[in-house]
């Protein structure tokens, strides 16, 4: 081998491992904080931490259960508002979305999905907060369904263009109106993407914060009723994480553990639906 | 005849339930853009241009200028870009072009995730975790190298730009590293097989073959990013330190628009103060959809108008 070759295949093999070193070094984080979360939070988990209240100010122990209902509501308010807007918007750019008006929603829906939530909680604030004269829980599930649409929007889309056109054109084929093809055959195929983009979005949302401190503000005591303030885990950590005592450091560390475990579920949960999805079809 | 009369009339009916949700989009994000105008337009009316460039920020007066926060928010997403490009790069060329079968899933997932982690959990590690390693291996070894620039002088406190703008890397290396694997994948395989063919080593067809074929969806990749770093809120808001100030090093507490946001939002007593913080947010978002709408277009080139990214978007 003549030495340029063998320089050409040294600088090749070097930097195929910088490349590898760079994308180890990428994931390094995640399981820096994975092992933080668990060593930090693992230890103030007790039955006590799922099912009671915060304490005042000052005394030990309490819980978060008011913040794990207050998240599992407003995240169902949002999916409430935000599945049929965006599976329905998605379904219209797959369906009907070559045109020019195709392009410009789909468009809006990419520039959508990197709105800054902060952005889209003053706007929920403005329309929904100011003229109710409260901070509500409702509020808080508008704000996030504002950010689900898009998402869902794009993901229904991509998925509902992978049903095989064959099944479609056998479905008008045997008489069906378009409209029963697209719900029957069409989404009914896509069910299992559709059910992924679905809980891909409900895990990014649940864990958000900023949309929900001029909307759902937070409330330490345990309550159902959507009209008023309510809280999440993400509000809860943020409290706690800015506040002077050990405790709530010890408390937020927890907290984050839990949130970050419901969302890992949701993405398990999402890579299963895909993969069966794989596995049937 | 009736029964061609009613399945005409599903189909009509369907179409338009569809478009009339589909329309909705459009219609909210000119409703957020107007509404925010329409209430920052006291404060731009009373300070026009100024309001960009002044640095006073002050509620008592009444004087507000956004100057320290818009250099925040610049700078400290253009230090996340400097650190997560090359990171989010190396992921997304070891995954298409480089790592076995077997691997490509598993880390995939791993990046997938790291975009799912909640911003507040990110801030509490960066507060607790990243601040503390900062401060004991990270900023020693750098004032002793670099101390003698503007960028690394002055006392470190923990809360600052470099802290803000190191969280911020962290968070966004998913978004670009998802969205340039996308790209890459959709270069076309004969683009690689020809360098092969042609006697090219694998570096050289990925450097001189794949990389030039996908580069204007890698810049949109990096937008994107850029996009995503001015508008993250809750992250930085635990650690940049949260002070109205301008200055070149690294080490100082700054500020960004989106922390203003989070921080004095509720506090805003008067409706001068409110109409300064919309102001605020209107900057904000003019910015970071004209940012996304160049990254998105740059992306569509490659991909063809695919939700590239979508599972980490």
């Amino acid at each position: 081998m003549s030495g340029r070759a063998l320089r050409r295949r040294l600088k090749s093999g070097t930097l195929t491992a910088v490349v590898a070193g760079l994308a180890v070094l990428a994931v390094l984080p995640l399981l820096l904080i994975f092992a933080d979360l668990i060593h930090r939070g693992a230890s103030s988990i007790d039955w006590n931490f799922f099912v009671k209240s915060p304490v005042p100010m000052g005394e030990n122990g309490g819980g978060v259960a008011n913040a794990i209902v207050g998240t599992g509501i407003i995240v169902a308010l949002a999916c409430l508002a935000g599945i049929p807007i965006g599976v329905g918007a998605g379904l219209f750019l797959a369906e009907f979305g070559n045109g020019r008006l195709g392009w410009i929603v789909r468009f809006v829906a990419d520039v959508m999905n990197g709105t800054p939530s902060i952005v889209v909680g003053i706007f929920a604030w403005t329309w929904l907060v100011r003229p109710a004269g409260h901070f509500s829980a409702l509020a808080g599930g508008a704000a996030l369904a504002m950010l689900m649409i898009p998402m869902l929007a794009r993901t229904t889309e991509e998925m509902v263009r992978l049903v095989p056109n064959s099944l479609r054109e056998a479905a008008l084929a045997l008489g069906y109106p378009r409209w029963r093809t697209s719900l029957a055959v069409v989404v009914r195929t896509a069910m299992g993407g559709i059910v992924t983009g679905g809980l891909v979005a409900v895990a990014r949302v649940a864990g958000e914060t900023a949309p929900l401190l001029f909307t759902a503000l937070g409330n330490l005591n345990f309550t159902t009723a959507v009209s008023g303030p309510m809280q999440t885990l993400s509000l809860q950590i943020y409290v706690y994480a800015t506040g002077p005592y050990e405790e709530w450091h010890r408390l937020a560390w927890a907290a984050a553990l839990v949130l970050m475990g419901m969302v890992l579920v949701l993405s398990l949960a999402a890579r299963w639906a895909t993969r069966s999805r794989y596995a049937a079809g | 005849m009736a029964r061609r009369r009613t399945r005409n009339l599903g189909d009509p009916a369907y179409r338009w339930v569809l478009t009339g949700l589909a329309i909705l989009l459009p219609l909210l994000l000119l409703a957020v853009g107007t509404q925010l105008a329409v209430s920052a337009a006291p404060a731009l009316k009373k300070f026009g241009f100024r309001f960009l460039f002044t640095t006073t920020w002050d509620p008592v007066a009444e004087v507000y200028g956004a100057a320290p926060m818009i250099f925040g928010t610049i700078v400290s997403s253009l230090l996340a870009l400097l650190i997560a490009v090359p990171l989010a790069l190396g992921v997304a060329i070891f995954l298409t072009e480089f790592a076995p079968r077997w691997l490509r899933q598993p880390v995939g997932f791993l990046v997938e995730l790291l975009a799912a982690v909640p911003s507040v959990v990110y801030g509490l590690w960066g507060v607790f975790v990243l601040i503390p390693l900062l401060r004991t291996v990270a900023v020693p070894p750098l004032r002793a190298v670099l101390g003698w620039t503007p960028f690394f002088k002055g006392v470190f406190y923990g809360n600052s730009m470099l802290a803000g703008g190191v969280i911020l890397a962290i968070m966004i290396v998913p978004y670009i590293a998802a969205v340039s694997r996308e790209v890459l994948q959709a270069v076309p395989a004969t683009q690689r097989e020809a360098a092969l063919g042609l006697g090219a080593t694998r570096w050289e067809a990925v450097w001189s073959a794949v990389l030039p074929y996908g580069r204007s969806g890698i810049i949109g990749a990096v937008m994107l990013g850029f996009g995503r770093a001015l508008g993250e809120t809750m992250a930085v808001t635990l650690v940049i330190g949260n002070r109205h100030d301008i200055g070149a090093s690294l080490l100082a507490p700054a500020y960004t628009m989106a922390a203003a946001l989070a921080n004095e939002f509720t506090e805003a007593t008067t409706q001068m103060y409110l109409s300064a913080l919309f102001a605020v947010g209107l900057v904000l978002f003019v910015v970071t959809i004209t940012v996304n709408a160049l990254a998105r277009l740059l992306v569509w080139r490659v991909a063809k108008g695919a939700a590239v990214g979508s599972k980490a978007l």
